[in-house]
């Protein structure tokens, strides 16, 4: 509800933005959805330290399914930023927007964790694996922004700046009620999913009592 | 402490004889690392010498990756890890010496790749040396632990490269602007940075891959 109302704000509340007109209000999506997949992505590996901390069983399952919220997050932001892109600049993919790039090292990354998952068998071991590579995944963003943004300077000599102009009250107001909507949305499906997959390991328990 | 590296300079050791007596990775690395080379000089027919920093990074990583591959086969094979795994030594000192043995070889096979790579391509800069060398301990660390990782997988051959390559891009990143740009020691800083930082999460997480 949060988010249907930051979309309402945001397409007719909010001014438009000077240069780009109606393309730049997808930017009460894209930048709040790319805010949530970091948060789902910290959220994970926060869980995955405190899984080797204390060898909480529950803790895998949470760290787990953040990291799953955030990869279709992550997903998400590609798709939108992409469509930015092409609204903007009339291309559906360019090199010079940082954010985008890694975003798309983020969605390899955790795609890898996913084949690693379903490689190993359920278990102590599998629970550890996931754990460990997913605090990788934590510090690889900083990482990888470092080298993205390095990288700039010599695949692009001429440094792509595009200063906005600031935000004026309203159009800050859209994006908190924006962000706040889509970091609720993210909550709200990882306490659904979590619930799920529990209840789905409890039936699977259930039925190797009675097998 | 010295114990510690005791064990780590044993351990090393028995890998670096194994390589020495039966000479399966070394050679294949070598060969492999060339014929990159010379399907990148085609491959780029033209202007090869405008990308070819670029070429020279990419196959130092996919052949870092077959070696990396081979790296605990035979632990696995022979259930060794798990005699390791039991023996009272710190489980980090099985890292530091996969560690060594496979930063050793990576050595090997670039004092073959970066002269066959000058003699194609034209010229190898002290840059490009130095941000070699770092970039050799950070694929090491990082590379030995995902290598352990995939081991314990179903599909190891194939889970290593999924999940060394994201990790791989900014030595990449760091090691071409060693090499193009007028001022290295930014891009030699941050290859630092990526070996200290990896290293330490890597020493410190390597326990908890190879236990339950």
């Amino acid at each position: 509800m949060l988010l249907g109302g930051g979309v309402g704000l945001a397409l007719l509340w909010a001014p438009e933005d000077a240069d780009q007109g109606i393309s730049q209000r997808i930017f009460y999506i894209h930048v709040p959805i790319a805010l949530t997949a970091y948060a789902c992505f910290g959220w994970g590996a926060w869980k995955a330290l405190r899984h080797l901390w204390t060898r909480g069983e529950r803790y895998d399952l949470e760290s787990y399914t953040a990291i799953h919220q955030g990869t279709i997050f992550g997903l998400l932001t590609l798709v939108t930023g992409s469509i930015w892109a092409r609204v903007s600049w009339g291309v559906w993919w360019s090199w010079g927007e940082q954010q985008l790039v890694l975003f798309l090292i983020l969605f390899l990354f955790y795609s890898a964790y996913f084949m690693l998952r379903f490689s190993v068998d359920e278990g102590p071991s599998r629970a550890n694996l996931s754990a460990v590579y997913a605090l990788f995944g934590v510090v690889l963003i900083p990482i990888s922004f470092l080298a993205i943004r390095l990288a700039e300077n010599f695949i692009h000599p001429v440094v792509f700046t595009r200063e906005g102009p600031q935000m004026s009250g309203t159009m800050f107001t859209a994006f908190l009620v924006c962000l706040a909507g889509t970091l609720a949305l993210a909550a709200a499906l990882y306490t659904n999913e979590l619930t799920g997959k529990r209840l789905d390991a409890r039936l699977r328990e259930l039925r190797e009592l009675l097998t | 402490m010295t114990g510690y590296l005791r064990d780590a300079a044993a351990l090393a050791r028995k890998d670096l004889l194994l390589e020495l007596r039966g000479r399966e990775t070394l050679p294949s690395m070598a060969l492999f690392v060339v014929a990159t080379l010379v399907a990148f000089r085609f491959a780029l027919a033209g202007e090869a010498e405008a990308a070819s920093e670029g070429l020279l990074w990419v196959a130092i990583v996919f052949t870092a990756l077959l070696g990396l591959g081979r790296a605990f086969v035979p632990e696995r094979e022979q259930g060794v890890l798990d005699g390791l795994v039991l023996a009272p030594c710190d489980r980090s000192a099985i890292w530091l010496a996969k560690v060594v043995a496979t930063f050793a070889f990576l050595v090997l096979v670039e004092a073959i790749a970066l002269p066959a790579f000058a003699l194609f391509f034209g010229g190898v800069g002290a840059a490009t040396l130095a941000a070699v060398l770092l970039a050799n301990v950070g694929i090491c660390a990082v590379g030995c632990l995902l290598a352990a990782m995939a081991a314990a997988g179903r599909a190891r051959e194939l889970l290593l490269p999924l999940l060394f390559l994201p990790l791989a891009i900014p030595i990449v990143a760091g090691g071409v602007g060693a090499g193009v740009t007028d001022d290295p020691g930014r891009y030699l800083g941050f290859l630092g940075l990526y070996d200290a930082i990896f290293a330490i999460l890597a020493w410190a997480s390597f326990e908890y891959v190879v236990t339950e």
